[in-house]
């Protein structure tokens, strides 16, 4: 059976999830990334829309504004969430946020950030636009429309919207992290293979 | 008068062209695709796969955007010095692209450098980003469409190495990317391997790297065998698609070099993600053209 996390989503919600985990929403999901971030953290703005319990998605999508003002979704993928580990250990403390949707994994702190603050980071399959925007059932609102279409905050309703990976649990574990040790470790022997056979200045 | 309608119609396919590729994978890294998924072994890499190909499926049949970042434009001419619309080639991709943004609809890429605005129609200085060869007496046009988007031009690297770290040292380059910001760059990846003789040089030739087809095989024989151990070793790394683990990590690696300078290795890195939205149109001199990369494209 599909696990479906719902907006308000409460930390009891997410104690059981494992890192590799897969889950949906339904609710709400708030674009935000990287000048959003920044605007909170190192300019101290209050964030527009309150996403205590909520869930926020790194992602700038494709928006199409309808002759009557309103929006229409045509392309919402993941962004690379990494850049957002600089800020984001502070914006879950800051805000209250519980679920960070994104692509890619992120680091330490963000890792920190959810185990103290219980809160999960998961990923959507980069480039995965399309399938992600029927998920979307409708724009609610945009704020800080000033920055532009990408890193304007998106306010949708979503229903189904997955499949979401789990990548950071609320136990401090991180799958990206655990993955890049064992990718390092074969990277050795990978390059002594290569190099064995690559000795062409001679 | 004849000549402003010819730069119409060119600038009207060219923004139809841009536009489409942002929908449609090319022929070689559809079917690449599809061999890898078939390939695939890992419960969760075949997962992915199979939301990709949906995703796919979707763009083409809602003729949208395929991703929703659709990059930064970037042109790649070889230009026929005989061309009869050399001159007015660059506005013409301007307006191609202005034009493009407008069909995709394409998101807004282009944030102009310290005004630090968005301009909102993805040009601005140097951007769409043009890079030009001319072909010496021929009289047609090849134009290469890229859509750099950010994911996958984060990874992208340049340096220079000493001939002492030899071509030991370019693949630990290589790979010392693809374990880093490679990862979160949407594997399987196209790899281009840019080997010259300074930073620029060889960031250039790794970003031409990643517009030849996806099993492109260099015909100097120990580039191409660099091309397969690297192929093989970056695979063997098991990053998988997304980089949550799998057999297949890139759907192939390209080099292309140049002769360098005696005391330098210029080695760089380009990366194109799954998603390698890329297009080639042949314009001939009396404006008819062919579509090289997809197959039965209505524009």
């Amino acid at each position: 059976m599909k696990k479906v996390l719902k907006t308000p989503i409460s930390a009891q919600d997410l104690e059981d999830l494992k890192v590799g985990d897969v889950v949906y929403l339904d609710g709400t999901l708030v674009t935000c990334r990287d000048v959003a971030h920044r605007r909170l953290i190192e300019y101290g703005q209050e964030l527009p829309v309150d996403i205590a319990g909520g869930a926020i998605f790194h992602a700038g999508p494709i928006v199409r504004e309808k002759d009557d003002g309103s929006y229409e979704m045509v392309s919402i993928g993941p962004t690379t969430s990494m850049r957002m580990e600089k800020f984001e250990r502070e914006f879950i403390e800051k805000t209250g946020v519980r679920l960070i949707i994104g692509k890619g994994g992120m680091g330490p702190e963000t890792a920190a950030g959810c185990q103290e603050h219980k809160a999960v980071h998961a990923v959507f399959p980069g480039g995965c636009a399309v399938v992600a925007a029927t998920k979307v059932e409708a724009i609610e609102g945009a704020e800080w429309k000033d920055l532009g279409m990408p890193e304007t905050l998106w306010i949708n309703r979503v229903k189904g919207f997955g499949p979401l990976i789990i990548s950071i649990d609320t136990h401090g574990n991180n799958i990206f992290e655990i993955n890049k040790k064992t990718y390092n470790e074969r990277k050795s022997s990978v390059l002594e293979k290569i190099s064995e056979q690559v000795k062409f200045i001679k | 008068m004849e000549k402003e309608a010819a730069v119409q119609s060119l600038t009207d396919t060219l923004a139809k062209f841009t536009a489409y590729i942002g929908k449609r994978l090319p022929t070689d890294v559809k079917e690449k695709q599809a061999e890898l998924r078939a390939k695939e072994t890992n419960p969760m890499a075949i997962e992915i796969f199979d939301v990709m190909a949906e995703n796919q499926d979707a763009a083409d049949k809602l003729d949208r955007p395929s991703c929703q970042d659709t990059g930064v434009i970037q042109y790649f001419i070889q230009a026929g010095s005989s061309f009869p619309l050399l001159g007015e080639l660059e506005s013409i991709l301007e307006g191609a692209t202005r034009g493009a943004t407008e069909i995709g609809p394409l998101r807004h890429n282009a944030v102009e450098s310290f005004v630090e605005k968005n301009t909102g129609t993805n040009t601005g200085s140097k951007i769409p980003w043009l890079d030009w060869e001319i072909l010496p007496g021929e009289d047609y046009a090849i134009i290469d469409v890229y859509m750099a988007g950010g994911g996958c031009t984060l990874p992208g690297a340049s340096t220079v190495l000493m001939p002492g770290q030899g071509y030991e040292g370019v693949a630990e380059f290589v790979l010392d990317v693809m374990t880093s910001r490679g990862l979160n760059a949407c594997p399987p990846l196209l790899v281009g391997v840019g080997v010259s003789t300074s930073a620029e040089t060889a960031a250039r030739l790794s970003k031409k790297a990643i517009l030849k087809p996806v099993n492109a095989r260099n015909a100097n024989e120990q580039a191409a065998l660099l091309e397969d151990l690297l192929t093989d070793g970056i695979n063997d790394l098991g990053i998988g698609p997304q980089g949550l683990t799998g057999d297949n990590t890139v759907m192939g690696v390209n080099i292309e070099s140049s002769a360098r300078h005696p005391s330098t290795i210029g080695v760089a890195v380009s990366t194109g993600c799954w998603a390698h939205r890329r297009g080639q149109i042949k314009v001939n001199a009396d404006l008819s053209y062919e579509i090289i990369s997809h197959q039965d494209v209505q524009l």
